[in-house]
């Protein structure tokens, strides 16, 4: 899989408050929370996003709660796939349970550059920039989880 | 290979004799647990995947405490779900109101998590329970549909990085400071992924509850779990609560951690930590004047008995400083109960203080103590993220109880030394 987006990046330490803060939490409704993500930090966010856009962040992506909301919120503005120096672990487990592509990769990203993510070779191409790096690629029994479409399919063909 | 404590206990829920670093397991749960926030999502994909029975209707923990008392239409649907949803499968451990209490300080109380269990919670601070020699985390609501379905979750084996403890707390110093004093030091990824185990001389002169304190906010750290040995103090605890046989697991002598950190517990001081990181903590030397709001006392970090207890100390025959909200906020209805037959509840009303029924409430900004624009709340709770307690412009300042009744009295953040 190949995607190539543009960049709305943020900062470190993005948490999951900020991501869906917690006002909010009083549903469970995707289109409902992707309506009010991000707006603590980037009240900009949910009007500028487009279908495919890439997330950018720093050290410590989606730390804080266990609320499966962030990614889900995340996922139904359009987002197609987070790219952070690290991840809190919670967010990273969330992630792959419920399918939103995220990348662990510290090269420089710019907010608006374009970026082409290859899932399967593990390269990232800043098609702004013209620098290209490389991601380590998810392990089998990542693989199995997210190919099998999720953690609770994949459980059902054990 | 050496193994960690907390790797000994994924390894016998693996069934497997040796685990190592990294490794991904598969293991059996001792006990599911989930709340009015992320439960609905779960019972959703559990549905949705076409699951009928839960693994075991006794290993499920199902609490109704973030925006309870229902705080809205909303919240009321939420909760109503998964009410029917218990009601349809029978699950022993579903609590209500007028039953339930913060899901981390109610689980232990009820005895539902003893040493050596396998805990996994879809709440972040489900690293409570490292206090009582379990392996405990948080994980998301498909996790929690998963560990519903089949009583299994799957781990990443962490390596751990070990804090010797030494030493015993001064007076007005306790769990909460020893906790933020860590996460100022390693900061909030310092431990990211990894176990926080502690050790040492020092465990003996820490309390339970300092222990579920210091523990609750190992996920503060970016921690997977925080851990502390079984001694006697936690096996008093559990037979005092619990009917389940607790199993000790210890630590390999050589086990290898990724870093060690010496801890002097004698030298710490009242700690607070300042907008809008954990980690961003400072003693006293270094806080000046601050005015405070509201004062918040509760939560699933410092809402025990004990915390309250120590809080009426200073409260005791005393006003809270004019303009400023204090609400006092049991962590479950027993400690309600304590609280009211022991005189605590009189301390704090007379004082001016507000006493509410078990709630999170505003520790997550969810409702009871909501922050206007500016305005400026001490708390007891675990996170000060922007907005955690109301509006993006208000700001959030944690410490330990001691802190928060001291600064209740002065209006502005005080210690409570030589108060
Ligand atoms: S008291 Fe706060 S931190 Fe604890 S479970 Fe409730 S919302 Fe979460």
């Amino acid at each position: 899989m190949k995607i190539t987006g543009k960049v709305i990046k943020y900062g470190d330490n993005v948490d999951t408050d900020v991501i869906i803060p917690a006002r909010y939490l009083n549903t469970s409704d995707p289109k409902e929370l992707a309506s009010h993500c991000m707006e603590d930090i980037d009240k900009t966010f949910v009007k500028r996003v487009q279908k495919g856009d890439i997330m950018v962040g720093g050290y410590n992506f989606g730390c804080g709660s266990s609320r499966e909301h962030a990614p889900i919120a995340i996922k139904e503005s359009g987002i197609a796939c987070v790219i952070a120096k690290s991840f809190a672990r919670i967010f990273y487990r969330n992630s792959i349970n419920t399918g939103l592509a995220i990348v662990e990769y510290d090269g420089d990203i710019n907010e608006g550059d374009m970026v082409e993510v290859n899932f399967d070779t593990g390269v990232i191409k800043n098609l702004t920039t013209g620098v290209e790096g490389t991601f380590p690629p998810f392990p089998e029994f990542l693989k199995n989880i997210i190919g099998k479409g999720g953690l609770l399919p994949s459980m059902k063909n054990n | 290979m050496a193994m960690t404590m907390s790797q000994k206990i994924l390894a016998s829920h693996a069934g497997k004799d040796k685990v190592v670093a990294g490794e991904l397991i598969m293991a059996d749960l001792d006990l599911v647990l989930g709340n009015d926030v992320t439960s609905p999502v779960a019972i959703k994909e559990f549905e949705k995947a076409g699951c009928n029975c839960v693994f075991n209707k006794d290993k499920i923990a199902l609490v109704m405490d973030h925006f309870t008392p229902n705080k809205d239409i909303k919240a009321a649907e939420q909760t109503k779900i998964v009410r029917e949803f218990a009601n349809a499968k029978d699950i022993t451990h579903y609590y209500d109101v007028g039953e339930m209490g913060v899901e981390h300080a109610l689980l232990p109380e009820k005895g539902l998590v003893v040493a050596g269990d396998l805990v996994i919670g879809a709440d972040s601070h489900t690293c409570t329970y490292g206090a009582l020699g379990a392996f405990s985390t948080g994980v998301g609501s498909t996790d929690m549909a998963v560990g519903m379905a089949y009583g299994k979750a799957w781990f990443k084996v962490p390596s751990a990085i070990k804090f010797n403890l030494t030493g015993k707390l001064q007076k007005w110093v306790s769990g909460k400071d020893v906790i933020l004093h860590i996460i100022g030091k390693i900061g909030v990824d310092g431990a990211l992924y990894k176990s926080m185990e502690f050790t040492g001389d020092g465990v003996k002169n820490l309390t339970i509850d300092d222990r579920f304190t210091i523990c609750n906010m190992a996920i503060e750290a970016g921690a997977k779990n925080g851990i502390f040995p079984v001694d006697e103090i936690t096996l008093e605890y559990i037979k005092n609560h619990s009917t389940k046989k607790p199993v000790i697991f210890v630590a390999d002598k050589d086990a290898v951690y990724d870093e060690v950190y010496n801890i002097d517990l004698s030298k710490i001081e009242p700690t607070v930590a300042f907008p809008h990181l954990p980690s961003n903590t400072r003693t006293f030397d270094k806080i000046g004047e601050i005015k405070i709001d509201q004062v918040v006392i509760g939560s699933c970090t410092n809402g025990r008995y004990s915390d309250f207890e120590a809080a009426a100390k200073i409260l005791k025959g005393k006003k809270v400083a004019k303009g400023v909200r204090v609400l006092i906020i049991p962590a479950t209805q027993k400690i309600f109960l304590d609280m009211a037959t022991n005189g605590l509840t009189k301390i704090f009303v007379d004082a001016g203080c507000a006493v509410s029924t078990p709630t999170c409430g505003p520790c997550l900004g969810g409702h009871m103590g909501i922050l206007a624009k500016g305005e400026r709340s001490l708390a007891t709770t675990n996170r000060n993220f922007v907005g955690r307690m109301g509006h993006p412009e208000s700001e959030v300042y944690l410490c330990s109880p001691e802190v928060a009744a001291a600064s209740a009295i002065t209006g502005k953040i005080t210690s409570p030394v030589g108060l």
